[in-house]
């Protein structure tokens, strides 16, 4: 404390910083957003997707692309503004959120329990690890076919398939997590006469969630990736349904609309695990302000 | 124990060094998976509200004497026995403390939590609360109860860890080279600090170290390990508060750390 105030008391490193301005201008690891006032530093993300926008409407306004393959973002949004009117849109949407929502939370679900069970049990990891190992080499996506043969095209397969792909990010970084949560905090826990069940509350399982998290990052990710093409191959509803039919039809509004719409979604869900993590790992300074 | 218990009630507060625990160690000898033993029929007695420095050079087996004393390890053979002097032994669980080399907080909990982890599963929230911020004044870190262990100096995070071993008053503080990783003069500043709370709350102190004018700085007592057995035990009879530099304190950290280099040269 005494010598934290001398130090104080010195001259700071970042005013002699400011006295020298003019050579070398900033340390390139200082994060941007600091010289910027913030709502600029939060505006500048969405600035090039803007501009992209923007451009592909006066491509296609002037004629330098063809609207039969590519159509103007208006018409894009006019589409989605039809389609909000007759409620197609938003049924696809809902059939299709709840089959990523019921498929990620069963597949995740089964994923988190083994990964705990194989990460706490030498037994369970001995009798299901190498199993699972196996199971993962093979692409999920290559068992269309035959999902398609055992459930038709049925809400199962969807659900299956999502599942399915699901169940390994989170089963590996769970596992990986648990693996992972310093030794030495266990033998603390151990000393300080945690039983077990406290020890897993306590120590463990908060050790493991960073690494929890990027499972579920990359989860969502995949849980995405399988519906749209579970829809597009197979399905009678939901938003690939939505885009497969409108091809039939020529509507390339509609094909880029159901794209923008699942990007839109991709995004949502990667926030909101963000939002998570920032409120669940706000001790761990590498989350504190991203 | 009964007995032990009434005589505590009259004079727990007249005699605070009463409040330690007495170690007796026969004939102690531990081995690891058949491999040489590291402790060799040591015997030892360590009366109540001693401070002891146990030092050596690494793997002469002082931190497994710790963990033998702890109860956490076996011994091997022989017998290690840890009991209450008058005012010892409020709940056999929590009479025992270790302080690591490390900090060992958890990052997930703020520091008020941190410390209460030092409190048994029997005691109500807002009484770990009450406890857990008053043992943090005493290190001085009262104003730093709600932050995150990630935005404390290593320093710091050490006094936590103080705070956690002392939280529930225990009747024996292990001290496992908890001051190895800290500069000079933090280092001096928390041996006053741990030397003080010693004074006033009278636990049974076992410091293990390797720095020898440490142990000269704040032990009664310094046992020297070598090859698993004590080859000196000479006790500290410079009056406190000591004051670094002191002739008489060189003169022995001089003693002590000639018998170390001697035997190996």
């Amino acid at each position: 404390m005494a010598d934290s105030a001398a130090i104080r008391s010195l001259p700071g490193r970042a005013n002699r910083a400011e006295a020298a301005a003019p050579l070398p201008r900033k340390p390139l690891h200082v994060p941007l957003r600091l010289p910027l006032r913030l709502p600029i530093g939060r505006l500048l993300p969405w600035l090039l997707p803007s501009l992209v926008i923007v451009g592909w409407q006066a491509a296609a306004s002037f004629g330098l692309v063809s609207t039969r393959f590519m159509p103007a973002p208006l018409d894009v949004a006019a589409a989605g503004w039809r389609l909000a009117q007759t409620g197609e849109l938003w049924e696809n949407l809902w059939v299709s959120f709840a089959r990523a929502a019921s498929g990620f939370l069963i597949g995740g679900g089964i994923g988190l329990f083994f990964g705990l069970a194989n990460g706490l049990s030498n037994l369970s990891e001995k009798l299901t690890d190498t199993t699972l190992q196996m199971v993962r080499n093979v692409p999920h996506l290559s068992l269309i076919p035959l999902v398609i043969l055992w459930f038709g095209i049925d809400e199962g397969a969807k659900l299956f398939l999502v599942a399915l792909g699901v169940f390994f990010p989170i089963y590996a970084n769970t596992l990986h997590g648990i693996r992972s949560v310093d030794p030495q905090l266990i033998e603390m826990g151990r000393v300080y006469g945690m039983n077990r069940r406290e020890l897993f509350w306590r120590v463990v399982l908060p050790g493991a969630l960073p690494s929890i998290f990027v499972g579920i990052r990359y989860a969502l990710g995949i849980m995405w990736l399988t519906l749209i093409v579970a829809e597009t191959i197979s399905a009678n509803s939901g938003l690939g349904y939505m885009a497969m039919q409108a091809r039939e039809f020529m509507l390339v509004d509609v094909v880029v609309l159901a794209i923008l719409i699942y990007a839109a979604l991709g995004k949502l869900a990667d926030s909101l695990t963000r939002a998570l993590e920032r409120t669940c790992l706000a001790w761990n300074p590498a989350y504190r302000n991203t | 124990m009964s007995a032990a218990t009434a005589l505590r009630v009259e004079d727990a507060s007249a005699r605070p060094r009463d409040a330690g625990l007495a170690i007796t160690l026969r004939g102690l000898s531990k081995s690891f998976e058949g491999g040489a033993p590291v402790i060799r029929g040591l015997d030892l007695h360590v009366p109540a509200g001693q401070f002891v420095a146990v030092v050596g050079r690494s793997g002469c087996g002082k931190s497994t004497l710790l963990r033998l004393i702890l109860g956490l390890e076996e011994p091997s053979a022989g017998r290690v026995t840890v009991n209450g002097g008058a005012g010892a032994g409020k709940g056999a669980g929590s009479s025992k403390k270790i302080m690591f080399q490390e900090p060992r907080l958890l990052p997930w909990a703020r520091v008020a939590d941190n410390v209460a982890v030092g409190l048994g599963r029997e005691i109500g929230r807002a009484e770990r609360r009450i406890r857990a911020l008053a043992v943090l004044d005493e290190v001085g870190l009262a104003e730093k109860a709600g932050n995150w262990p990630a935005t404390l100096s290593g320093g710091q995070r050490q006094r936590v860890a103080l705070a956690r071993a002392l939280v529930s008053r225990p009747a024996l503080l292990a001290l496992d080279e908890p001051l190895g990783a800290l500069d000079a003069l933090t280092r001096i500043e928390m041996q006053a600090m741990i030397e003080r709370i010693w004074e006033d709350q009278g636990f049974t102190a076992i410091l293990v170290t390797h720095d020898v004018s440490e142990a000269v700085a704040m032990a009664d007592r310094i046992l020297v390990v070598e090859e698993g057995a004590i080859a000196l035990d000479v006790a500290v009879d410079v009056p406190r508060p000591r004051r670094r530099g002191d002739p008489a304190l060189a003169e022995l950290e001089g003693r002590i750390l000639d018998r170390l280099l001697g035997r190996s040269a």
